[in-house]
């Protein structure tokens, strides 16, 4: 469904991205981990169309997501690592931003409501501002923005990040029932074990802006390379030697 | 560094940077419309919500005005003038520049602050992931709100402040009402008006482009956020100060 080949993207002197390779497909969920700085947002940035990468390119569908853009970005939704609530709506109008161009106020309101509640979100928290929410409910709003428009593909960057053991494990959960629930495919970022654990069908271990292992997670505990056993046992490494040295 | 290698790397520099914000304003106003209610709130947030700063300030510069030129004119017999050159002062001059700066000292950090904390927490990002033109959504209203507002807020400014002097001149000066009135219009031609007002819209450009120039391109968390705010400020006063003296020798 989803294929991505051979990109590379430097900024400066710094290549981040050089020839990852990735392939997706329909209902699967993908989750890519790797360490700080190892290139997982800017990845995440070029299949979104946010950078450009400097060579590679993108599938989706069999064609080049370039030619496709405009139909890709009505069907895909995506949780930010901080929500990205918009400060100036209530959460009601940023759940249906989407919906408020080809719904009435009326009808879009009803599904954004539908959808708060499918994150555990009540209809008392629809007037409220982002800033009036904790940071768990912002992930929940986000969330519930992110499938709004039932998406084909959703993307996850980070999506534990900030959140305490308990209400991550209920993020993993309800990522893990929307990829299920919906058929869509889920592309998650994180460096969060029990996130890869509770949400991935197929893992990506990215390394110096390269896809350096994948497999499934059952594969995972078992792979032979020092640096995801490492990564998963969260065993410190000497820094000079860098991260997948 | 060799001073000719330095002098012409300044001069690409700033060459590039004044076609980006070319570009980024062509771009901004050639979106006008595409959000009416977003236009409707800004138009709020920088027109109604500046009235009262703006009045403010015309109100004490026409009365500040009024005793200076009564003090100054009183040296050559020419205290007389008062309601003459305070109605031309504040319409083609202080009302424009000092409306201009309050707008810029209220609006240009507004909207650096608001853009710039939309850019480091990845809201602006996620408007382009909702298929949303960040352009037509936040910078057009904006640009063309702050052009179509402050040219309205120098005209009730210059009106403002010439009543400040008024207020000066019968209360503390010895004027006739009706004369200093009378007088104030008597001199005051169309083109100072107009001048004043086309000034304005000047400005209010300059004021929103600043902001939403510097708020687009913060970076680097809360620093980044404060530095965007602060340049904006700084570049919306020294450019409307530049723009005034360009203006003024082109207008008159």
């Amino acid at each position: 469904m989803l294929a991505v080949r051979g990109i590379c993207k430097a900024y400066g002197a710094k290549q981040v991205l050089d020839g990852v390779d990735l392939d997706l497909a329909q209902g699967e969920s993908l989750v890519v981990i790797g360490g700080s700085g190892t290139g997982k947002s800017v990845l995440l940035r070029c299949i979104l169309g946010l950078e450009t990468p400097d060579a590679g390119s993108i599938l989706w569908q069999g064609r080049p997501l370039a030619e496709n853009r405009a139909a890709f970005m009505d069907r895909f939704g995506m949780l930010f690592q901080n929500a990205a609530l918009f400060d100036s709506l209530p959460v009601w109008r940023n759940v249906a931003f989407r919906l408020l161009r080809t719904m009435p106020k009326a009808q879009a309101r009803a599904v954004a409501i539908e959808k708060l509640a499918r994150v555990g979100l009540g209809p008392e928290v629809a007037e409220l501002y982002p800033a009036e929410l904790s940071g768990g409910m912002r992930k929940r709003a986000g969330l519930a923005r992110a499938i709004a428009a039932d998406p084909k593909v959703i993307f996850f960057d980070e999506p534990t990040t900030g959140l305490d053991p308990i209400r991550a494990a209920a993020i993993n959960a309800l990522i893990r029932g929307i990829v299920d629930e919906t058929g869509a495919t889920g592309i998650t970022i994180t460096h969060d074990m029990s996130s890869v654990r509770s949400v991935a069908d197929r893992v990506a271990l990215l390394d110096r802006g390269r896809v350096r292992w994948q497999g499934g997670v059952a594969e995972m505990d078992a792979a032979q390379d020092d640096y995801l056993a490492d990564f998963i046992a969260g065993r410190a490494r000497p820094m000079a030697r860098g991260p997948g040295a | 560094m060799n001073p000719v290698r330095l002098t012409g790397r300044a001069a690409i520099g700033l060459t590039r940077t004044t076609g980006r914000v070319a570009i980024f304003a062509a771009r901004g106003l050639g979106r006008v419309w595409q959000h009416p209610a977003e236009l409707a709130r800004q138009v709020m947030q920088i027109g109604w919500l500046s009235l009262p700063v703006v009045g403010l300030t015309a109100l004490f510069t026409g009365a500040a005005l009024a005793l200076q030129i009564h003090s100054g004119g009183q040296r050559f017999q020419a205290g007389d003038v008062v309601p003459a050159i305070v109605a031309i002062g504040m319409a083609r001059e202080l009302g424009p520049v000092l409306g201009g700066l309050m707008v810029a000292a209220r609006v240009a950090s507004a909207i650096a602050a608001e853009l710039g904390t939309m850019r480091v927490t990845d809201q602006i990002d996620a408007l382009v992931t909702l298929s949303t033109d960040p352009m037509g959504w936040l910078v057009s209203p904006r640009l063309w709100a702050a052009l179509l507002c402050v040219p309205v807020l120098v005209g009730v400014g210059d009106v403002i402040g010439i009543m400040g002097g008024w207020l000066i001149g019968v209360n503390a000066l010895g004027f006739n009402s009706a004369v200093y009135l009378s007088n104030s219009w008597a001199y005051l031609e169309s083109w100072d008006v107009v001048s004043g007002l086309l000034k304005g819209a000047v400005f209010g450009l300059i004021v929103a482009l600043s902001g939403c120039w510097f708020g687009m391109t913060a970076a680097g968390g809360a620093a980044g956020v404060g530095r965007a705010t602060t340049n904006a400020v700084v570049a919306a006063s020294v450019g409307i100060l530049a723009a005034n003296f360009a203006l003024t020798g082109l207008f008159f």
